[in-house]
């Protein structure tokens, strides 16, 4: 079983997240956590010093992360998006596609199941910032 | 009709394979109940009262003879010998075994059909103009944007946990035959003053149990930004529709409680990140989509001449049939509401047949109407004759469209198990009734539709009569409303006053039925009336 699945080759980064409103009160965090309902692009100014933004699904139906996530990445944030919480395996290949690049469920991850997830899915319909190609690009090489 | 290529194939085939292994996992015990309800929900199974039902999606509602055959063979194969055709354009079977789900969508997938999102709080399957490609007053088909949007919105990374169902409408006349404005979003392709195609899109309408007519809130998008337009509405929509409450969580009560200028620039502001984003399929795309949905070969010399003397055939021309765009031919509804029967239920033989007939008389196309019907789009009509001979002889003949008779009725407490009343014999009594007191030709177009809850699944909120059936004390109860309507002239009906039980409903219609009767002036149908006289001389017949 599988804590934590990243899939990123930079260390780990261990500080613990803070609040966002911790985060824009002080300087020098690294780590910010995101909740449902926090407009994650009140980041957006803080982008290059943040290091982890976790997000978190207390229930994983609450889909306002895979926004969050979407719009960090849309802003060019490039360290790591961590989903945190009630996150499960056959939603982590949405998660990916939005920005999600680390796991940290709070019941751990099987391996096998969460790289079939992952593996899946060959083709997409939507672009987004993962860099895929959607089947509409290929149509039209 | 629009055809998978080897990408759509492998996605929806993909989704079998992972369904597959989830159903597994399921039975295996790995999964929770409540770990795989959101997952068979995006892949159209529900448990309902007695068994699983799966709802399949039949998109923007066309399908071809083909398919048609393959929705009869799934239902002998896995149902009971029959299916359920909904207001979604979709069909419905009420008795599937867990087990066997995987392999009812694999013979789905090999005929290019598919259940994915036909429920869960994802985008729904997109619903249409039954008569599009048809219809003289179109200024498009509007299903190639239906069919960019299908794509769009399937298997979508951001949008598969919104907090509620999310349902789209697309249609491309000023004539609403698909009741467009009570949609989450509805979409109409427009023209501009420069001759330009956009769309105009309505957000936040919905029935249910706040019923809201969506509000215009861009009249006009261009063609080469719908997907991201789109994108921007329902953005905003995850990331503030409320949660806290079921019932509060459709993006109608969203719209509504920002109001629909701050919703609007709400939009605009994402739209405009969006955009940088270049996340719009090319034009090339939609013009490789509408491709698909050229006209058939039509015959330029088909007669528009009829023998109209049998009267039976004459009364089904002028009632089921609809003028169509070509000289020569129409469009033919098929009406699923024999006088007595279960609105929108058609057995495996019927379906075979309509298959046939559709391949023998319509280009081998078929459409899945809202109000539970089946259009063959393309009829000649020097063939209408002996395609209502065989329809009539299969009890598909009846001459009803758009009357009393033609109820729209959601399955209620006979299946669902949101319900709280029975509104399939609801129905039937209805149905027998003006049958045998011959006033549903009379009363011309009058349309009445039951819902068992709140839940609206029946839009009896846009009927000209609509019945809402309630739990009171432990007995069924009805209640009764006039003056809806879901076509271009929408409008919400209102409840007349305190409930009837079923035998007081069913006489509770004829005495509005009556009352518009004495009263109708010219050419009048029964909503005109109402909106003329009011509700008051209803109430007076009813309860006075």
């Amino acid at each position: 079983m599988v804590e934590l699945l990243r899939l990123r080759k930079d260390e780990t980064h261990s500080e613990a997240a803070v609040t966002v409103e911790a985060f824009l009160g002080r300087t020098n965090a690294g780590a910010v956590r995101i909740e449902p309902g926090e407009d994650g692009r009140e980041l957006i100014p803080h982008l290059d010093r943040i290091r982890l933004v976790e997000v978190n699904f207390p229930v994983f139906g609450d889909g306002r992360g895979y926004s969050a996530a979407r719009i960090l990445r849309e802003a060019g944030f490039t360290g790591e998006i961590r989903a945190v919480g009630d996150v499960l395996v056959d939603q982590i290949a949405y998660m990916r596609r939005c920005g999600f690049d680390a796991f940290a469920p709070d019941t751990p991850l099987n391996a096998d199941d969460a790289k079939n997830a992952l593996e899946r899915w060959g083709e997409v319909y939507q672009p987004t910032t993962d860099g895929r190609r959607p089947i509409w690009a290929q149509r039209h090489e | 009709m629009y055809q998978y290529d080897k990408f759509d194939q492998q996605m929806v085939d993909t989704r079998v394979a992972e369904f597959r292994d989830q159903v597994e996992r399921r039975l295996a015990g790995k999964l929770t109940e409540d770990q795989f309800k959101p997952l068979r929900l995006m892949n159209g199974l529900y448990l309902q009262l007695h068994a699983y039902m799966l709802r399949v999606a039949i998109p923007y509602g066309t399908l071809s003879g083909a398919q048609m055959h393959v929705l009869a063979d799934i239902a002998d194969k896995y149902d009971r010998g029959y299916g359920h055709f909904t207001t979604r354009q979709n069909i419905q079977y009420n008795w599937i075994k867990l087990a066997e789900a995987p392999d009812l969508l694999e013979d789905l997938a090999k005929a290019e059909m598919h259940a994915i999102q036909t429920s869960g709080n994802c985008i729904r399957n997109i619903s249409s103009d039954h008569f599009a490609g048809a219809a003289a007053d179109e200024v498009a088909d509007p299903r190639p944007y239906a069919e960019l949007l299908r794509q769009w919105s399937s298997f979508h990374p951001e949008f598969s946990y919104l907090p509620r169902k999310f349902k789209f409408a697309v249609i491309a006349s000023e004539e609403d035959r698909a009741a467009m404005r009570l949609h989450d979003i509805g979409i109409r392709i427009v023209k501009n003053d420069a001759g330009e195609l956009g769309a105009a899109f309505y957000v936040g309408g919905g029935m249910g149990r706040t019923p809201m007519i969506a509000p215009l809130v861009r009249d006009f998008v261009p063609l080469d930004q719908l997907v991201t337009y789109a994108e921007a509405c329902l953005r905003v929509y995850n990331r503030y529709g409320r949660r806290d409450n079921k019932y509060k969580a459709r993006i109608k009560i969203l719209v509504h409680e920002l109001g629909k200028e701050e919703y609007t620039r709400q939009v605009e502001e994402e739209f405009a990140l969006l955009l940088e984003q270049n996340i719009e399929p090319p034009i090339a795309e939609l013009e490789r989509i509408k491709m698909f949905f050229g006209d058939p070969a039509y015959d330029q010399d088909a007669s528009s001449e009829i023998d109209r003397s049998d009267p039976d055939f004459a009364l089904w021309v002028d009632t089921n049939t609809k003028a169509h765009k070509q000289p020569g031919y129409v469009s033919a509804v098929i009406s699923l509401k024999p006088v007595g029967g279960i609105p929108g239920d058609a057995t495996t033989a019927q379906m075979h047949l309509m298959g046939d007939l559709a391949a023998r008389y319509s280009f081998d196309e078929a459409r899945v109407t809202h109000t539970q019907n089946i259009v063959l789009p393309h009829v000649k009509i020097s063939d209408l004759h002996a395609l209502w001979t065989e329809l009539d002889a299969a009890g598909l003949g009846t001459a009803n469209l758009d009357q009393i008779g033609d109820i729209i009725a959601c399955p209620g407490l006979d299946y669902c198990s949101l319900a709280n009343a029975r509104s399939i014999p609801i129905a039937q009594q209805i149905s027998e009734r003006f049958a045998k007191n011959g006033k549903g030709d009379t009363l011309g177009e009058l349309k009445l539709k039951i819902s068992g809850c709140i839940n609206a699944c029946g839009h009896h909120h846009a009927g000209h009569i609509g019945i809402l059936g309630v739990d009171r004390k432990g007995v069924e109860n009805y209640q009764l409303s006039l003056g809806g309507s879901e076509a271009e002239d929408t409008s919400l009906a209102k409840i007349t006053g305190p409930g009837f039980d079923e035998a007081g409903i069913v006489d509770a219609v004829e005495t509005a039925a009556d009352v518009y009767l004495a009263a109708r002036e010219g050419e009048e149908r029964f909503i005109d009336t109402y909106r003329r006289i009011g509700m008051a001389p209803f109430k007076e017949a009813l309860y006075g």
